[in-house]
């Protein structure tokens, strides 16, 4: 009897980097395999479903889970990028000197209310939107959403048309203006593709949280929380059931996965 | 009405070869800067990442627009059962063809990865218009080209009509794709609006019949052939007619997001105070792209001239380039408003008005399109039979002919 290894990986798709072609050779590299050195043998799959938040590398993303972010501006001074350098440490994110075209991931931004003159300072990234604008224009599929909602692009698959930075209303993506070099591998990145925020998906997967967060809590004003909206018992669905909290642009109808407080 | 007897242009004379250096070099420099652009990266470009589309995409743009206007006249012909225009049809075609591959050759060149254009053919997400805009283009080139060869081929000259109707369905359907690429994108106040697919599908209409008239008159006159003013009366006015419907649903496209108060800053922004997209708006677009133009084709006095109606075309092409340039910088330059009502600033130009100058590279690139359409025209012309012998008003319309030669 052969087992096709397609039956237990049947959700990988929704992983980065996956590449149908590959994985359909692979199966029936598998088979043929089966059939003709060695019939009878059983080719178990390997991958088993885990619990949420404590996913095998090779597990399946689960829809299951919702990962988002609360920050809370109460506690983001206006002084402070320690979540920016964190990210840019982590992801490799280096300026060449212009502003204009080097590539930023998560900034803050100062809103002043014109009539009360009223200040406050937050950090804007990719909002991770449950109805992303950026997946849905993109024309070769390469943004894509992962089951447990953290937006990402697939970096072989993007052809650098950038009507995902047209169409994202955060201004969160940016383009990959030159050649680059010292990547982080587990932060691959390509000139003339776009990028943006990952949520820190490696760290996740591994378990962790996002560089911006812990950032935050060791040497910034602990704004913001990372956790799974889905988890009712989670800190994050918690404190977001509790306490008033915003969306940025909410009226477009996108419930992006970061959501701010005393915004 | 007479048989039409259409031929090859002889193309074997200096100034043919003339041309084709000229458009040739002009491609292979466009060839060049994009190389550059890409062995670089785009920052060499005037684009950042606020702009992040510019001059290339301006001249893709107007391009694949006027490709699709420019099969007006074959639509008109053999569609609406014009006898005048149907002469003038597979020029019309071969231009909707030349003007398209232009136009997408600049839009590929100018991907951050244009290595990975098979990547676009095989990987399709059918939720974006992009995606769409694909098979609407392959689609246009493969049903003209089917069009051109049942109007060449006598045997299957009965086909002709049903052809057209569907060339002429897509590529409104074309147009409308292309429009609504911006149409679609709600997050930009200078987009996000259903007429724009109506506006792109009028500024087609516009746009094409100009570099159509042009491009007839300099192969009646390079080719030493009669033309007379017959065709060009009615095609001048017929431009006129486009340029007023372009006007039109510009002037709708403001008026109503006028009215919105949320949108009062961006139609600010481009109508009174945006600097160069103020002044491209109403010099270029408005006055020397729809007012003068409209004058020159309507009024007696002007009407019947040839050289007004190149005149007109010219401007109207001018007033396109502007109208193109202030919906795709412009509307990017407008600032996204993450957070309306409040004053707002970043290091990644929050709340600015994004700067943008084209640069050469992207200037070559863009200009490399148009010489590509120009070749394809110049050699298609040379190679198959594209043009009648005659358009003098006797050779197409015998009723010209009866009262001129009245005592």
């Amino acid at each position: 009897m052969i087992m096709s290894i397609e039956s237990k990986d049947r959700k990988i798709n929704d992983t980065p980097g996956f590449d149908p072609a590959r994985r359909s050779f692979l199966s029936a590299m598998a088979a043929a395999a089966g059939v003709t050195l060695a019939p009878g043998v059983i080719l178990y799959g390997i991958s088993k479903s885990t619990a949420v938040g404590a996913k095998a590398a090779d597990a399946e993303v689960s829809s299951a889970v919702r990962w988002g972010m609360l920050i809370d501006l109460g506690r983001c001074d206006s002084g402070c990028d320690d979540c920016v350098n964190a990210c840019s440490k982590e992801n490799g994110l280096r300026g060449f000197g212009r502003p204009e075209t080097d590539a930023q991931w998560i900034r803050k931004v100062e809103i002043t209310n014109p009539q009360t003159g009223n200040s406050k300072s937050l950090p804007v990234m990719c909002q991770h939107c449950e109805n992303p604008p950026c997946v849905d224009v993109c024309p070769t599929g390469a943004s894509f959403k992962r089951a447990d909602g953290i937006v990402l692009v697939n970096k072989h698959t993007c052809i650098g048309c950038r009507y995902c930075m047209m169409a994202c209303p955060y201004k969160a993506r940016s383009f990959v203006h030159e050649t680059l070099e010292d990547q982080k591998p587990h932060a691959p990145r390509g000139k003339g593709t776009v990028e943006s925020c990952t949520l820190c998906v490696h760290r996740i997967d591994d378990n962790r949280q996002p560089a911006c967060v812990e950032a935050c809590a060791d040497t910034g004003g602990g704004a913001m929380l990372f956790g799974d909206l889905n988890d009712l018992d989670s800190e994050i669905s918690k404190r977001v059931a509790t306490y008033a909290s915003q969306q940025i642009r909410a009226d477009l109808g996108l419930n992006p996965g970061v959501r701010y407080r005393n915004l | 009405m007479k048989q039409i007897t259409y031929s090859e242009i002889k193309g074997n004379n200096a100034s043919f070869y003339a041309l084709a250096a000229i458009l040739g070099s002009v491609v292979l420099t466009a060839l060049g800067c994009a190389f550059y652009m890409e062995h670089y990266g785009h920052y060499v470009t005037g684009m950042s990442n606020q702009i992040v589309w510019g001059t290339p995409h301006v001249f893709a743009i107007f391009l694949i627009v006027a490709a699709s206007g420019a099969l007006n006249v074959a639509s008109i012909g053999s569609v609406f059962g014009k006898p005048v225009y149907k002469p003038l049809g597979r020029l019309s075609g071969l231009a909707a063809i030349a003007l398209l591959v232009g136009g997408l050759v600049v839009l590929v060149l100018d991907l951050g990865r244009p290595d990975r254009l098979i990547v676009a053919m095989t990987h399709y997400n059918f939720k974006s218009i992009f995606a769409w805009n694909i098979f609407l283009y392959v689609g246009f080139m493969v049903i003209v080209a089917v069009y051109l060869w049942l109007q060449m081929e006598r045997r299957m000259n009965r086909y002709v009509k049903t052809a057209a109707l569907v060339a002429f369905l897509w590529r409104l359907i074309l147009t409308t794709g292309t429009g609504s690429i911006f149409g679609f994108l709600v997050a930009r106040e200078a987009y996000d609006s259903a007429i724009m697919a109506p506006l792109f599908v009028a500024m087609s209409f516009s746009f094409g019949l100009a570099v159509y008239i042009l491009i007839l008159l300099a192969v009646y006159r390079g080719s030493e052939r009669d033309i007379g003013d017959v065709v060009m009366r009615k095609l001048s006015r017929l431009l006129g007619v486009f340029v007023a419907a372009v006007l039109y649903f510009t002037a709708v496209q403001h008026l109503a997001n006028l009215y919105a108060a949320e949108h009062t800053g961006v139609e600010r922004f481009i109508l009174l105070d945006g600097g160069i997209y103020t002044v491209l708006f109403w010099a270029g677009q408005v006055v020397l792209g729809g007012l003068i133009p409209m004058i020159l084709v309507f009024r007696p006095a002007t009407a019947d001239s040839n050289r007004n109606a190149i005149l007109a075309s010219i401007l109207v092409i001018i007033g396109g380039f502007a109208q193109v340039y202030v919906i795709v910088i412009g509307g990017q330059a407008y600032p996204l408003d993450l957070f309306p009502g409040m004053e707002v600033s970043s290091s990644f130009y929050d709340g600015v008005v994004s700067g943008y100058a084209p640069s050469l590279p992207e200037v070559g690139l863009g200009l490399g399109g148009v010489a590509l359409s120009g070749l394809i025209v110049l050699f298609g012309l040379k190679l198959l039979r594209f043009l009648p012998v005659s358009l003098a008003n006797a050779a197409i319309d015998p009723h010209h002919k009866a009262v001129t030669d009245r005592p």
